[in-house]
């Protein structure tokens, strides 16, 4: 059996009562276009500007959108907010209609609350509140927010626990529940939240946020309403949703018709050391896409699976990544079928953990990526590093106080149709950056060593892929430290597209009295005790190239390893030595 | 004897404006000359001749640039070496682990300093300010020697931790002034002792990039100006929207990177305030981009670092500009699935719109504004633009906007301004909103070529209350030249508890920064009507990564800084937080950076020089009338010389005012007013003052 879905995972949606014929004049559906989407906007900025916790107020690990009465698909959503988040939060909302259907419908002034993650999709660490738009006593569409919160209880501060084999391991799970209702504010559901948390103080600003948010999204529907009447947003509503579908119908038409596959895998899911395929079969049929993620693995037991929203909404971040144009509304989803394998890896069940969803995402988008660009070499960009790698440094200084390092590195970026990939950037699900060095140092009693880009890490290709990083840190603390690490791409690199070669894999090394070691299970591991002076290294992949190596102009070649991007050898290796003839 | 004239120049991209005033007669000149290319200072004389062919008679110039920022976008600076803490050679190349575009994993970047002028050095400091490893001064000069040979004109020293503890990085640059064939050496703790090494070492590695450049265009025109018999103090805006000496200028290029379009809003505040009006929004309409700005209780909104461009951060307080795409030259188009969309992609300025008849086929904001009779298609603005091509304009129109649409050609015209106000309204309900501010309660005004063509639009899309045109809306940044005070900005990392603050050290800090800014005035030979200092405070909660600054009341005595008590930066803190979140926590609290600011307040001219004459008339201001298509009809739009109305003149909707830099636009159910300094108010009918 397999999950078939399309447009979102609505599988029986119910005929609207409000699927208006586009009748819209064009003039007001341009103005309304842009009106609604910055309501979105609007509300990601009241959010990002009132939250106390970094992850939102700096990372913009948050998102806010407009979703349909009746099925909670995206309708509109803001153009600032976390990739993933955009196709993730119609299943919110669809779980909050479900909920409220139980107890009669929801009422005016009720605001849904959980962090679900087999329902509502990404990890336990998301937060989502979704709150129906009511006019003239009529359910007209929800508004939804969601947002990373700093923790949600659970074994470990900040819910990204390795070992974790059930989702109880990760944070408190909350189910959809009615935080306000009718207005009024249930104090005992959230005294039952902030007690579950190590940082009730951020937690309390986020939750306030994420409401004023909401607030502020119903005063500007309501604006909107009064000046265009309801009739005229739900043409455009329906307009809108066609003609996001249109756009992808036609960049699909424009694909020659056929069938491709691409295969590749995780190390392994950090509690056995097997690796885990994630195959995808891409089909273009006239305006049609299908994406068959059949042949994948079977769920596990480590935290890296992922629940089936999950796995939809990441399809759509590898669409939007092909055709960055489109728009965030469900209607992109509509020419698209999507088949997972049930109990697999990408549609896990409850309660299966999910807090390293990360790294499989990041694999169905490159897996995605190389099948596309079977199909259109000229779109379709090389893999990028491929793992979100999460160190985490932490210990005890003298005075008893704890200290907790923890970070995501970056890698490279694939090389492109039209040059090289970016040195060291951010994984593609993702826009947030990393904290400078600086700071780090200044907080943990730790010495960076080496930050630095990781030469002849980057796919060979036309246009080559990114360079990787090295990340070389000692530990200062007299009283020592503990690490852990979870990352992925220890066995398979991250692949070139069109002829490109790929890049270098990650590796993590530890330093013991004994000298270096790498983990047993390559790219993850925890429990790693380091003496004060000990140093541990990541070196991250760089992205895959673009094209094949030969057509790299020897002078371009000879520059590379100019300024150190690879060695000489290493160039004669790829390219030949052609570029021996230009050298510097 | 006379009093002189006080001169504003502004060079942009396509013209260079100038705002001359004649301190003794009160008499105002603009002119708008053509830039030129690549060396800006042939324009620049040439506008200060057409303003004031008497040199010797300017008492003061002043000058914002974009020299520094063009040579920054086009990669035009000098090769550059970098010296660097071993182990860290790549971050500037590394960035913050960014990407140019959420969507579509694309683009590449190629830093100003390439890999290999990155050399890196034995040095080390750590967090608390430890030396733990001397600075090798013999590879320090081998790398020079290095540099040097590959034709390096800036070399900076990048060293990690230098905020802390600048000793190793002061030991280099000692040695490499011996050495360096030139005076464009620099240290990241001189240029900026804040932590976050890449913000600081791309401030640095940006300002060694652009010394050569802009040093050596600031000679050239000084010579020129000496030349010319010019003996009056010269000045250069900075972004931080305050002016600094030349002198400073060549030293802190980067300072200058938003200088044109800072001096504008300076200059709309000055104008607002005297108006009346202390909460301003601001938005400069370009060919390519649309820029809003925020004043708020007649303080202009700074920020404390903006990126030049993908990966080049600059950290100096920057007057804080929000873009978006939306200027006169933006594409109008329509998609694959049927929507009508405006920009990103322009024709800027050339080719230009297609009625400009340069090449451009695709119809862009202005040619709609054209074909609906809101420009004068026989008498444009700019110099050498002889008639513009009205039918061309329309074919355009047709072709890619009318027709995929099923609408009439004057439709479709004013569905492409319809559709870029709103993009224009909501730009500015976005900066508001991510300030905290409701946009309802500000004033708008335009700047800027187009941006007067749009201002009534922005009162309907917006809800402002009403939208102030001044008196030479195109010459807007010239003139703030004129009215920019001196300023001065410091910043030192302290990164401490509240606790353990030592506040002593903290004074000694801000004496540091007051001597040195008070020295700045003094050697600026400039005059002053007043100085001011300001002491800000980055803090958070532990724990919390995000600052608030807080202004912290410090008092001056004869010259000598008196430390704040703990207890005053205590409740500064929880009053500027309470401000921002309304509420405080139970945390302790973090002392990030202190941040200083010098202040010479220049003497400001008296903008009720610039009121119409006392015996001007409506009557002789009428041009006739023109038909302007609005709302889906044309109607017969009464035409008037806005520079020849009188205070207190009336003139309702439709109406279009012209004046040579700038055309207004009255739609029918506005009306505008002149004010006593010449403004112009457009307010909904009925509800005017």
């Amino acid at each position: 059996m397999a999950h078939t879905a399309r447009s979102g995972k609505v599988e029986d949606k119910p005929e609207s009562t409000r699927t208006a014929e586009p009748g819209i004049d064009p003039i007001t559906l341009a103005i309304l276009a842009g009106r609604m989407e910055q309501i979105a906007d609007e509300m990601d900025a009241t959010l990002f500007r009132s939250a106390f916790n970094p992850i939102i107020a700096e990372a913009h690990d948050a998102s806010h959108g407009i979703y349909h009465a009746e099925t909670g698909e995206t309708m509109v959503q803001g153009k600032n907010g976390l990739p993933i988040f955009v196709g993730v939060m119609a299943f919110a909302v669809k779980a909050v209609i479900d909920k409220a259907a139980e107890s009669g419908g929801p009422r005016d002034g009720d605001v849904w609350i959980f962090n679900d993650a087999h329902i509502g999709g990404t990890h336990l660490s998301d937060m989502r509140l979704v709150r129906p738009y009511f006019r003239n006593g009529e359910l007209f569409c929800w508004l939804a927010s969601v947002g990373h919160w700093h923790d949600v209880g659970g074994a470990v501060p900040g819910n990204y626990n390795p070992a974790a084999t059930e989702v109880f391991q990760e944070a408190v799970v909350l189910p959809p529940v009615k935080l306000m209702a009718e207005g009024e504010l249930r104090t005992d559901i959230l005294d039952i939240i902030l007690r579950n948390t190590r940082l009730p103080q951020s937690a309390e600003g986020d939750v306030n946020g994420q409401l004023g948010a909401l607030d502020l999204g119903i005063k500007r529907m309501d604006a909107l309403l009064d000046e265009y009447g309801s009739d005229t947003v739900n043409e455009a509503l329906a307009a809108l949703s066609v003609r996001a579908e249109t756009l992808l119908r036609r960049e699909v038409e424009a694909l020659p018709d056929g069938r491709w596959e691409a295969i590749d895998y995780l190390d392994n899911d950090g509690i056995t050391d097997t690796p885990l395929p994630i195959k995808v079969a891409l089909e273009v049929k006239g305006d049609q896409l299908s994406l068959d993620f059949t042949g994948c693995a079977p769920q596990v037991a480590g935290p890296i699976n992922i629940a089936l929203p999950t796995s939809i909404a990441c399809v759509y971040v590898a669409i939007k990544h092909i055709f960055p144009s489109l728009p965030a509304n469900a209607g992109v989803m509509k020419p698209i079928e999507i088949t997972v394998p049930e109990h697999s890896l990408l549609s896990a069940e409850f309660p299966a953990p999910t807090g390293g969803y990360t790294e499989t995402i990041l694999r169905m988008i490159d897996v995605i990526f190389s099948a596309a660009s079977q199909a259109a070499p000229d779109r379709v960009v090389a893999n990028a590093y491929g793992t979100i790698n999460a160190l985490s440094i932490a210990g005890k200084k003298s005075n008893g106080q704890r200290w907790v390092m923890f970070s995501f590195y970056g890698g490279g970026h694939g090389g492109t149709p039209e040059g090289n990939g970016l040195n060291h950037g951010s994984a593609p699900i993702s826009m947030a950056t990393i904290p400078p060095v600086e700071i780090l140092e200044a907080a943990y009693p730790v010495a960076f060593r080496q930050w630095a880009l990781r030469e002849g890490s980057a796919g060979a290709g036309k246009h080559r892929g990114g360079l990787g990083a090295v990340y070389e840190i000692e530990v200062l603390e007299e009283n020592g430290a503990e690490g852990f690490f979870f990352g992925e791409r220890g066995k398979f690199p991250p692949k070139g597209v069109a002829g490109g070669g790929d890049a270098a894999v990650n590796r993590f090394d530890y330093e013991q009295d004994d000298g270096w070691h790498q983990p047993p299970m390559t790219s993850k591991m925890r429990g790693i005790v380091l003496k004060q002076g000990q140093r541990v290294r990541l070196q991250s992949p760089g992205g895959g190239g673009y094209g094949p190596a030969s057509e790299r102009p020897a002078s371009e070649v000879a520059r590379d390893v100019a300024l150190g991007y690879l060695s000489a050898e290493q160039a004669d290796a790829d390219y030949g030595n052609a570029w021996r003839g230009n050298a510097e | 004897m006379s009093l002189g004239s006080i001169i504003g120049v502004d060079v942009g991209g396509t013209f260079t404006d100038v705002f001359s005033l004649d301190l003794g007669t009160g008499e105002t000149a603009v002119a708008k000359v053509p830039t030129t290319r690549p060396d800006q200072s042939g324009g620049f004389l040439d506008g200060i001749r057409a303003a004031q062919p008497d040199m010797a008679r300017i008492r003061s110039l002043v000058h914002g640039t974009t020299a520094g920022t063009n040579a920054l976008l086009e990669r035009k600076g000098a090769r550059t070496g970098v010296i660097t803490t071993e182990g860290f050679r790549d971050v500037l190349e590394m960035r913050r682990r960014d990407r140019p575009r959420t969507w579509g994993l694309r683009g590449d970047f190629t830093p100003v300093v390439p890999r290999d002028l990155r050399m890196e050095v034995p040095e080390r400091v750590l967090a608390d300010g430890t030396v733990e490893q001397d600075v090798d001064l013999e590879a320090v000069r081998e790398a020079a020697k290095a540099l040097q040979a590959q034709g390096c004109e800036a070399v900076v020293v990048l060293f990690v931790n230098a905020y802390a503890n600048p000793a190793n990085e002061q030991a280099a640059v000692a040695a490499l002034r011996e050495v360096w064939h030139n005076p464009h050496v620099a240290a990241s703790s001189e240029i900026l002792p804040e932590i976050r090494e890449f913000e600081r070492f791309s401030t640095t590695a940006l300002n060694g990039y652009l010394q050569p450049e802009v040093a050596g265009y600031l000679a050239r025109l000084e010579a020129a100006l000496k030349g010319g018999g010019f003996g009056g103090e010269f000045m250069i805006v900075q972004s931080n929207g305050g002016v600094m000496s030349v002198d400073t200028a060549c030293k802190r290029p980067v300072r200058t990177a938003l200088s044109g379009p800072s001096a504008g809003v300076i200059a709309a505040g000055y104008i607002a305030e005297t108006a009346g009006y202390a909460n301003l929004i601001t938005g400069d309409m370009g060919g390519t981009s649309f820029d809003v700005s925020m004043i708020v209780d007649g303080e202009t909104v700074v920020s404390p670092q903006t990126s030049i461009d993908f990966g080049m951060v600059v950290r100096t307080p920057m007057i804080e500009i929000a873009t978006i795409g939306a200027g006169g030259g933006s594409i109008a188009s329509v998609d694959a699935g049927g929507l009508l969309t405006i920009g990103p992609e322009s024709a800027g300025s050339n080719p230009g719109p297609v009625a400009y008849g340069r090449g451009n086929t695709r119809p862009t904001v202005t040619d709609a504004n054209i074909v609906l009779g809101r420009i004068d298609a026989a008498r444009p603005l700019g110099k050498g633009l002889g008639t513009l091509d009205l039918e061309a304009a329309k074919v355009a129109i047709d072709e890619h906007v009318a027709k995929p649409l099923g609408l009439g050609v004057m439709e479709a015209a004013e569905a492409i301004i319809r559709v870029a106000n709103s993009r224009m309204a909501g730009a500015i309900r976005l900066v508001s909103i991510e300030r905290g501010h409701d946009p309802a309660k500000f004033a708008y005004m335009p700047f800027g070529g187009g941006g007067a063509l749009h201002a009534g639009a922005m009162i309907d899309e917006v809800g402002i209350g009403r939208a102030l045109i001044p008196r030479f809306p195109g010459v807007t940044s010239a003139m703030g030249c004129v009215i920019a005070d001196m300023r001065q900005d410091f910043v030192q990392t302290v990164n401490t508890t509240l606790e353990a603050l030592d506040l002593d050290s903290l004074a000694d800090y801000m004496q540091t920064h007051f001597d040195e800014g008070q020295m700045g005035l003094e050697t600026a030979g400039a005059e002053f009507a007043a100085r001011e200092e300001r002491f800000e405070l980055d803090m958070a909660y532990l724990g919390q990564t995000h600052t608030v600054s807080v202004p912290i009341s410090v008092k001056v005595e004869a010259g000598r800084v008196i430390a704040p008590t703990r207890e005053s930066v205590r409740e500064a803190f929880d009053t500027s937080y309470r401000a921002l979140y309304g509420r405080l926590l139970k945390s302790g609290i973090r002392v990030l950076n202190l941040r200083s600011s010098v202040i010479g307040k220049r003497p400001k001219f008296d903008l009720s020089r610039l009121a119409p004459a006392a015996d001007a008339t409506v009557e002789a201001a009428e041009r006739g009338t023109r038909p302007v298509f609005v709302r889906g009809a044309w109607e017969e739009a009464r035409v008037v010389a806005r520079l020849d109305l009188p205070v207190g003149a009336r003139v309702d909707g439709p109406a279009v005012l012209e004046q040579p830099d700038a055309t207004i636009f009255v739609e029918p159910w506005l009306t505008a007013s002149v004010d006593s300094y010449g403004n112009i108010l457009i307010e909904p009918k009925g509800e005017q003052a």
